[in-house]
């Protein structure tokens, strides 16, 4: 394995729930790569299967009902060898979750313990990984919360979760994600609970972690102006599948999936003059289609303006529209 | 609206439900046909055959002055079913409109909590003693006396679930179209109150007919010569461990009703959800 | 678009506490702003700013502790739940979770039906055709009526919200985040369905939201809220290119643009917003203000026109110069 190998490698990754009326299988057909110190963005809307694909990287599927079928979901450890997360035992999983892949979440409220102060959960969490004593654990903790930039963070480490505001309580599961030196951090949705001013505080945060550190990001979100501002690279998902990878630039300037274009086109900063004057923004039709339910063809076809009868007649493959371009759309070309 | 037929269909649907509905029927009948099914006359005392085994002649045994425990266990349905249903019936009642009162007027959620907290610091039996005490021992004040024992649960679990709905949007969009405050409660409110409602009132029926053993045993109860499931226990306590039968046979009745009446509530309880419904 | 004489809604000196006066929270301090017949102003504040406060209050869902609120003309600040009644018809109130603003127990048909009967419309043989035109303008179908809120999609049961609001043929809508619970590729949809109806209907709106892309594509005039109090208020136009308050040009500056090669969202301020149960003397942004100066403490800043239609809240609005993290 040299170092130009990613960090993170997941091939056609299919997850499966039974449940009581059978299985289901919400993810069916995930690639994603993220290198060491590049933030990758996966963006898709609820039940786009995004969440889900990062619970399956960190080996946190509902047991036993979820698990994952096909594919593989290849992490290089520190020492450069390669583990298939999809089939490491739990004890081997549970080493790397929180040590060398580390997880914030969108409402930190809930991920942290309401009847300790947070000095003591990062202290806690630091112990655990990095086997340090008590002090050096305290010490190392408030170094983490220095390192959010949470202002007197000696005094604030002695605070409770909920005397924090949103904001902080966010840095603070930075601060404990970072504690233990990740090199790769799944962001799954961290701002979307926080007010604009602050998401960019947070987002700036995040960046700069990621630049000094090297680690790798694997950032989830639905909101596109967050991904353009961090991502080096985009994946999209629809219906628990990729529709469409490929670097920021290409993807906000050229993308090559009509549900990708979609997106792009029905955002209000977008919005363009109508005939009659008025400002509208251009939707896409319909609802946003369940993973669950049964494609013959293309999944995004029903809503697709270029849909053809050759969309409806066999699910489409992910192809190279260009180098590094990954799109699931047949008629790209014509786009 | 759904025609009741259809209604029904889906209700049975969970075989479970069925078969608690098969279960309250029977029970149903037999109290109402206890005349014509009763085996023998359920006061008819005969020495002779006292404390027998279950046999050929008397099925489910007979007690200690050989009077026959089926024959008994029919009878004591009427009682005993009359006492659960009217309890439960008055108690749901009183306990939802409190409990919404004082759910959705924060004035009187004071008053009436404090009344019913009081109430809810007495042990039930002996606020039921007292009550029975007061009122004097007769079948109709033995239900009412555990009415009043049991709304106090009912409102308590109506008012926490009315706290939650009051604050929820649709409430608030109902009262900005100018709704009247009497329409959100009786729809909006009570609606959304049922679920929990239905479980308290499974378990109440099944309380209620305990606890009227209960008040017969310390002699608080319906008169002794109307057979009810609880004073057949109760009357059977110093028998027990020569005569068995005596206990598990209305024991076995208590149970049947509380189950039955509880799958149907469940049952009733999913259907009144309409997310629940569709997946029956 | 706005009219002569009297505005259709016009609010003055509102303040609104929760709580007791010493100890409780101020959501809304002293604001005034007014709609046009046939406006839509947009509130726009992050969390904390009691912009969600100030739509209840105008619905008179919530009683206000101080200021008037004038609606055709008429003082409705005081007015108890009988006399509201009529109003209710004239200005509704659309929700931002399409989840719980429906009632689960209730059919789309009844939850419709409930807002017709409130005032007595459509009755009898006319139900059904009133309930069926109402679907399939906020682009639903007559056969839905039927159904269950559960069965229906987030941007289709927002859909249902605005014609519950639109049954009862109001002139002024109050629209609390009405897309902010959406998918993004749903969002649009449930924007162009608010902005035909307005066109449609000449329905007034107040539109709650954080989002400023959103506000400045629905919205006439825009009023930015910080902690409860009114820091700018303008055309959309006015407010989106020349922005004076510092706390205005943070905002813009902070929203990420969709776009690679856009400036990178700027943090122009540090630290979280204040707790509202003790906000900062003078002006309440001075503790984040990159510009604030000693008499920023002082005194409370007021809202001063600056241009035509367009007034700030700000003793430093004439200072230009970029402000920097």
């Amino acid at each position: 394995m040299t170092d130009t190998s990613p960090l993170l490698d997941i091939a056609d990754l299919k997850v499966a729930f039974d449940t009581e009326t059978g299985t289901v299988t919400p993810i069916l057909g995930v690639n994603l790569k993220v290198h060491a110190g590049e933030t990758v963005a996966l963006v898709g809307e609820s039940g786009s299967g995004k969440s889900v694909t990062s619970l399956a990287v960190m080996g946190l599927l509902p047991r036993p009902a979820g698990r994952v079928a096909e594919g593989r979901i290849l992490f290089r450890r520190r020492s450069g060898d390669s583990v298939d997360l999809a089939t490491l035992p739990r004890e081997a999983m549970q080493q790397l979750r929180g040590g060398e892949i580390a997880m914030i979440f969108q409402e930190p409220m809930t991920s942290l313990n309401p009847v300790l102060s947070v000095g003591e959960q990062i202290a806690e969490a630091v112990r655990q990984h990095m086997k340090l004593d008590r002090r050096a654990a305290q010490k190392r903790a408030i170094e983490m919360l220095e390192l959010v930039e949470i202002p007197a963070a000696a005094s604030r480490a002695l605070e409770y979760p909920h005397e924090m505001s949103g904001g902080m309580r966010q840095r603070v599961m930075i601060a404990l994600a970072m504690s233990c030196n990740p090199s790769l951090l799944i962001a799954d949705e961290p701002t979307t609970a926080l007010d604009v001013t602050v998401q960019a505080q947070i987002l700036a945060l995040i960046d700069r972690l990621r630049h000094d550190t090297g680690m790798g990001v694997l950032f989830i979100t639905h909101n596109l102006g967050v991904v353009a501002e961090v991502a080096d690279r985009v994946t999209v998902m629809y219906a628990g599948q990729v529709v469409e990878a490929g670097p920021v630039r290409a993807l906000f300037r050229g993308a090559r999936h009509p549900y990708t274009r979609g997106l792009m086109d029905c955002l209000p900063a977008r919005a363009h003059r109508g005939a009659d004057g008025r400002r509208v923004v251009k939707a896409i039709p319909g609802t946003v289609a369940s993973a669950l339910a049964i494609h013959d063809g293309c999944r995004f076809g029903p809503r697709c303006e270029h849909a053809a009868d050759a969309c409806r007649a066999a699910p489409p493959g992910l192809e190279f529209a260009e180098p590094e371009h990954l799109t699931r759309c047949i008629r790209w070309r014509s786009l | 609206m759904l025609g009741f037929g259809l209604f029904l269909r889906r209700l049975f649907r969970r075989r479970i439900v069925l078969i608690g509905a098969l279960i309250l029927l029977v029970l149903i009948v037999v109290a109402l046909a206890a005349p014509w099914i009763s085996p023998f006359d359920p006061n008819a005392v005969r020495v002779a055959r006292r404390l027998r085994p279950p046999s050929a002649v008397n099925w489910f045994g007979t007690d200690e002055y050989g009077r026959d425990v089926l024959s008994r266990i029919i009878y004591g349905s009427r009682a005993s079913l009359g006492i659960g249903a009217s309890v439960v019936m008055m108690s749901v009642a009183c306990g939802t409109l409190l409990g919404i009162l004082a759910g959705y007027f924060r004035r009187l959620d004071g008053p009436i909590m404090r009344v019913i907290d009081a109430f809810m610091a007495l042990p039930d039996i002996l606020l039921a003693i007292f009550l029975v005490a007061v009122l004097g021992a007769s079948a109709t004040n033995v239900v009412l006396a555990l009415a009043i024992v049991y709304t106090p649960r009912v409102a308590r679990v109506v008012r926490a679930s009315t706290l939650v709905v009051r604050e929820l949007p649709f409430v608030e969009a109902a009262r900005a179209l100018g709704v009247s405050t009497w329409r959100i409660m009786s729809v909006h409110v009570l609606l959304n109150v049922t679920s929990p409602v239905l479980v308290q009132a499974t378990f109440i029926f099944a309380y209620a007919v305990l606890a009227e053993a209960g008040l017969s045993f310390l002699g608080a109860g319906v008169p002794q010569e109307v057979p009810t499931w609880g004073t057949m226990i109760a009357a059977s306590q110093s028998f027990s461990d020569q005569a068995i039968w005596l206990v598990v046979f209305p024991g076995l009745a208590i149970v049947l009703a509380a189950l039955s009446l509880q799958l149907v509530g469940d049952g009733l309880r999913d259907m009144l959800d309409p997310k629940l419904r569709k997946s029956l | 678009m706005t009219v002569q004489g009297d505005p259709l809604l016009s609010v003055n000196g509102l303040s609104k506490w929760f709580g007791s006066p010493s100890q409780g929270v101020r959501a809304v301090n002293d604001v005034s702003f007014s709609v046009g017949d046939g406006e839509v102003l947009g509130l726009v504040g992050e969390s904390g700013s009691g912009k969600s406060t100030i739509g209840r209050l105008l619905l008179r869902l919530l009683d206000p502790t101080n200021g008037t609120i004038r609606f055709e003309g008429k003082d409705i600040s005081a007015l108890n739940e009988r006399a509201l009644r009529p109003l209710r018809r004239r200005m509704q109130m659309v929700f931002q979770d399409p989840y719980a603003s429906l009632n689960p127990r209730l059919r789309i048909r009844q939850i419709l039906g409930e807002a017709l009967d409130a005032h007595g419309l459509a009755r009898g043989k006319a139900r059904a055709a009133r309930i069926a035109e109402l679907l399939e303008l906020v682009g639903l179908s007559a056969d839905h009526a039927d159904r269950y809120p559960h069965e229906f999609s987030g941007g289709q049961r927002q859909r249902i919200g605005i014609a519950r609001a639109l049954a009862v043929e109001p002139r002024l809508i109050v629209a609390d985040e009405p897309v902010s619970a959406l998918d993004v590729s749903v969002q649009a949809q449930v924007l162009n369905l608010l902005q035909d109806l307005r066109r449609k209907l000449g329905l007034s709106m107040v539109l709650i939201s954080h989002d400023l892309d959103v506000v400045e594509l629905m919205c006439d005039r825009i009023a930015v809220l910080y902690l409860g109090r009114l820091m700018e208020v303008g055309t959309a136009e006015e407010v989106n290119r020349n922005p004076r308050h510092p706390y205005t040009r943070a905002l813009l500056a902070a929203a990420p643009k969709p776009d690679p090669d856009a400036p990178k969202a700027q943090r122009l301020l540090k630290g979280d917003l204040p707790s509202p149960k003790s906000p900062p003397s003078g002006c309440v942004f001075r503790t984040r203000c990159p510009l604030a100066i000693e008499a920023c403490a002082t005194t409370v800043p007021a809202l001063e026109t600056v241009a035509e239609g367009h007034a700030v809240a700000c003793i430093r609005s004439d200072v230009q110069e970029l402000m920097t993290s």
